[in-house]
């Protein structure tokens, strides 16, 4: 068995990448190794990766109008939406891993997809300055995040209906991929930094990362009763620290 | 200059599906073969493995089994007046990579085709006269028949353990099953999967308002199986996490589930995985293939020489491989010659949510596997009279929910705001009690300016030009998904949802919604070279010891899932290489 020490050294690290990146000759054998996969590697709190302070303030206050608290479930910013989308955007994500980068550059029909250059993070690093920009020139000098709920509100209805103008950024384009990645966020593994305890799926009753319903998928109109699980376990499963 | 390596008898490109087919028929016959492939080696243990293989934003939403565009990617316009733009990011679809190809995170519905879709144009013709078909329609014959091909459906179900409810056993019709299918020769290998309880309120109410509901045949398995070369699949666990993701059960029909195991403990083949064939190699009479050129990760460049040359790649990269490798001469549709690029389609997807009362319904969406569900075909192919309708085609509509995954599958109804707090309240109240994207699944026929050919702008990480596709709904699909549509839905009402939200699918071809990875045609089969690129067992018509295998060969698109149809025309096509090719090689049919 590897140990995450053994991760770090050359021969574990040889290993893997000779299995998922390098060419391979394949004959006589499947090419098994034992613990050869990449398991996810989980967030950890601290300090933003991607967003500035201003941005961050901005960013959670636009998640709890997406998803805003209620009584038995926390709203956007407390579910980690903020987090998820710093540490996304801080990431293959953000950088446009895998993408088709290639110029030209130019303007089509809906049909034929996004052709913006630069990316996601530059989408929200030009979005956020311009969503604040916009609000203190309407809303006498006061930032997205410090406007009363309905103001906040009035201003996301008018990204998404293309009422409310951006300079320098195309604000409904900033605003149907804000709410792709925030609700992307609320909903999924926890280890992502979002669904914070799992709230999102404990709101619906998704059961999460479970594998097998052989026993289930007979019992129809029942409710299933287990909690969910997350790829981290649950909390209760985790030794207090020490 | 490419590092030559020594001659093979055989030289496969792509290792999915059709390319594990034929490696392992054509090595049983004593050959020496070496399949090489874009993609990664993946397995379970590897790529998928039950602790982390259940993570919606790895697989699904970021792709992480799928091919990159910055690897490869295509150019897309509606029409051919439209300057064409790359795909950046995938969304209309959504191409394999690596060992397995799409074997390895398909849904794994293993259908058959009808009849009467492999004599498509001579059956409507004779029902409907040939003023019926809309002037620009290019559908074709196949040149193959159900009948030849049933066998080979048959060897392709019981290597994958295909689960279901026969309909028809040598032209008697059995309850339960399919009744419009063509006769098989035996049952299914295995007994059909287990349903949810919105699969069989779905049936229960099809069967009330007059159809015959059947169990979709599936790949995901019923029950422990070994198949004939002594594979082992273990059950499906109804975990819900199956198609974009691998399965960490060996529960999944692929290639690696049912024939690498022993494929490759055969002393005459080896595989080559991370390496890019860029080129087929011809003599100087252009007629016939010598070697294939290939590009390894590290940007090594190699020519792996070979008597015989299996494209065995996913649809569109078969058609592509053809047109950089200049074989076979490139469609026109404007002079309406060539055959390169011809008869390109996709699928027309529709679908209708049905929300119900939560007091009363309880689904449990997440439990399900890839292939679950309650179909009927009423209204597939030509099961109905098309003459008052003023269409051809059709589709399966299924009950065939294959999720609960809450970034993908959290409906909410028509009327309700995209976020907010009443969007909060209305995915918390349907989650359990909602049936989403109820599957229509319909075929799109070929039109003479549907098509693909090679973009003058964008290029590729080696500097070639990207293949460009012409794609968009003719009016004669739209009017099929309206009729389906609101056949669906009838059968939503009378199960008691309080609301039924219908979308049919409408024009214009949408890169960004996806639908299917079902892109079939370009290099289609047929018995005249002017107007096919194979013949009928899938060889090229120009380079004789060329095969292109795999839903490139369909002259259109049926309304069902076409994987069972791509194994069967594998075995198909091994079967005339075996018996007839390797005699005497050279052109199996005179044209």
């Amino acid at each position: 068995m590897l140990h995450r020490r053994d991760l770090l050294s050359g021969t574990a690290l040889f290993l893997l990448s000779g299995i998922s990146a390098r060419a391979s000759i394949l004959k006589g054998a499947l090419p098994w190794v034992p613990n050869g996969g990449s398991p996810p590697e989980p967030i950890k709190p601290g300090p933003w990766h991607f967003f500035t302070g201003d941005e961050a303030r901005a960013m959670e206050a636009i998640a709890d109008r997406i998803i805003p608290a209620d009584a038995e479930t926390p709203g956007g910013s407390d579910a980690g939406c903020a987090v998820y989308l710093d540490r996304q955007l801080a990431g293959p994500y953000g950088r446009q891993e895998g993408l088709y980068i290639r110029p030209p550059f130019m303007k089509g029909t809906k049909q034929q997809g996004p052709q913006f250059e630069g990316g996601y993070s530059k989408l929200y690093r030009d979005g956020l300055a311009a969503l604040d920009k916009a609000c203190k020139a309407k809303y006498s000098g006061r930032s997205f995040a410090e406007l009363p709920d309905d103001n906040k509100d009035e201003v996301l209805r008018g990204l998404e209906g293309s009422d409310f103008k951006l300079e320098g950024a195309d604000g409904k384009q900033f605003f149907e991929q804000l709410l792709k990645d925030i609700q992307q966020g609320f909903f999924a593994d926890p280890i992502y930094g979002g669904n914070r305890d799992m709230c999102a799926w404990k709101m619906i009753g998704f059961p999460g990362a479970r594998y097998n319903y052989l026993d289930w998928i007979d019992r129809h109109n029942e409710r299933f009763p287990l909690p969910p699980v997350s790829l981290a376990g649950r909390i209760d499963w985790t030794p207090k620290a020490h | 200059m490419a590092n030559k390596l020594p001659r093979k008898d055989v030289v496969i490109i792509g290792l999915g599906w059709t390319g594990s087919i034929l490696a392992n028929e054509l090595t049983d016959e004593g050959l020496d073969v070496i399949a090489i492939e874009r993609g990664p080696w993946r397995d379970a243990p590897t790529e998928f493995p039950p602790n982390y293989a259940q993570d919606e934003l790895r697989y699904r939403i970021r792709h992480e089994l799928f091919l990159r565009p910055d690897q490869m990617t295509f150019t897309f316009r509606n029409k051919m007046d439209q300057t064409a733009l790359p795909i950046r990011t995938w969304g209309a679809f959504m191409p394999p990579n690596g060992v397995g190809g799409g074997g390895v995170h398909w849904n794994a519905e293993t259908w058959r085709f009808l009849p009467s879709d492999f004599v498509l144009r001579s059956h409507l013709t004779e029902r409907y006269g040939a003023s019926f078909l809309p002037q620009d329609m290019t559908i074709q014959d196949w040149g193959v028949t159900f009948d030849e091909l049933e066998p080979h459906y048959d060897a392709f179900e019981y290597l994958c353990g295909t689960c279901g409810t026969a309909g028809n056993l040598k032209g008697q019709i059995q309850e339960g099953g399919n009744p419009f299918e063509g006769p098989r020769s035996r049952p299914y290998p295995n007994p059909a999967q287990k349903q949810g309880f919105g699969h069989m309120l779905w049936a229960k109410a099809a069967k009330e308002l007059g159809y015959k509901p059947f169990p979709q045949p599936s790949g995901n398995m019923s029950q422990a199986y070994r198949n004939p070369l002594g594979v082992r699949l273990g059950p499906c666990t109804y975990c819900g996490f199956c198609e974009w993701f691998g399965c960490g059960n060996y529960s999944k029909a692929s290639p690696q589930t049912t024939i690498l195991p022993v494929l490759i403990r055969k002393s005459n083949f080896e595989a080559r995985d991370n390496s890019e064939v860029t080129k087929i190699n011809l003599d100087r009479s252009g007629n016939h293939a010598t070697s294939v050129t290939f590009v390894d990760a590290d940007g090594a460049e190699w020519e792996q020489p070979a008597d015989l040359v299996l494209l065995c790649a996913y649809s569109m990269f078969n058609v592509q491989l053809l047109f950089q490798s200049k074989i076979g001469q490139p469609y026109d549709p404007n002079a309406n010659t060539g055959v390169i690029g011809r008869n390109f389609t996709h699928q027309t997807m529709s679908s209708v949510d049905g929300f119900f009362d939560k007091a009363k319904f309880n689904f449990n969406p997440f439990i399900a596997s890839g292939a679950i569900g309650m179909c009927i075909d009423e209204f597939n192919g030509d099961n109905f009279d098309h003459g008052p309708l003023g269409f051809v085609g059709g589709g399966y509509l299924g009950q065939v929910q294959t999720n609960g995954r809450p970034i993908e599958t959290t409906p909410v109804p028509n009327g309700t705001p995209r976020w907010g707090a009443k969007w909060k309240s209305a995915v918390r109240d349907y989650y359990l009690s909602s049936l989403k994207g109820g599957s229509i699944h319909a075929s799109m026929y070929s039109y003479r300016d549907v098509y693909l050919d090679l973009d003058p702008t964008y290029k590729d990480r080696f500097g070639r030009p990207l293949m460009r596709m012409t794609i968009d709904f003719h009016e004669n699909e739209l009017k099929a998904a309206t009729y389906l549509t609101d056949k669906y839905a009838e059968i939503v009402k009378a199960m008691g949802a309080s609301q039924v939200d219908k979308s049919p699918r409408k024009g214009p071809y949408d890169m960004t919604k996806y639908q299917t990875t079902h892109l079939n045609g370009g290099a289609i089969m047929g018995t005249d070279p002017k107007t096919s690129a194979i013949n009928r067992y899938l060889q090229s018509w120009d380079v004789p010891n060329l095969f292109v295998i795999g839903a490139n060969a369909f002259p259109q698109n049926a309304g069902y899932n076409p994987t069972g149809t791509v194994g069967a025309l594998a075995f198909w096509s091994a079967k005339a290489i075996r018996e007839q090719y390797l005699k005497n090689p050279g052109p199996l049919v005179h044209a």
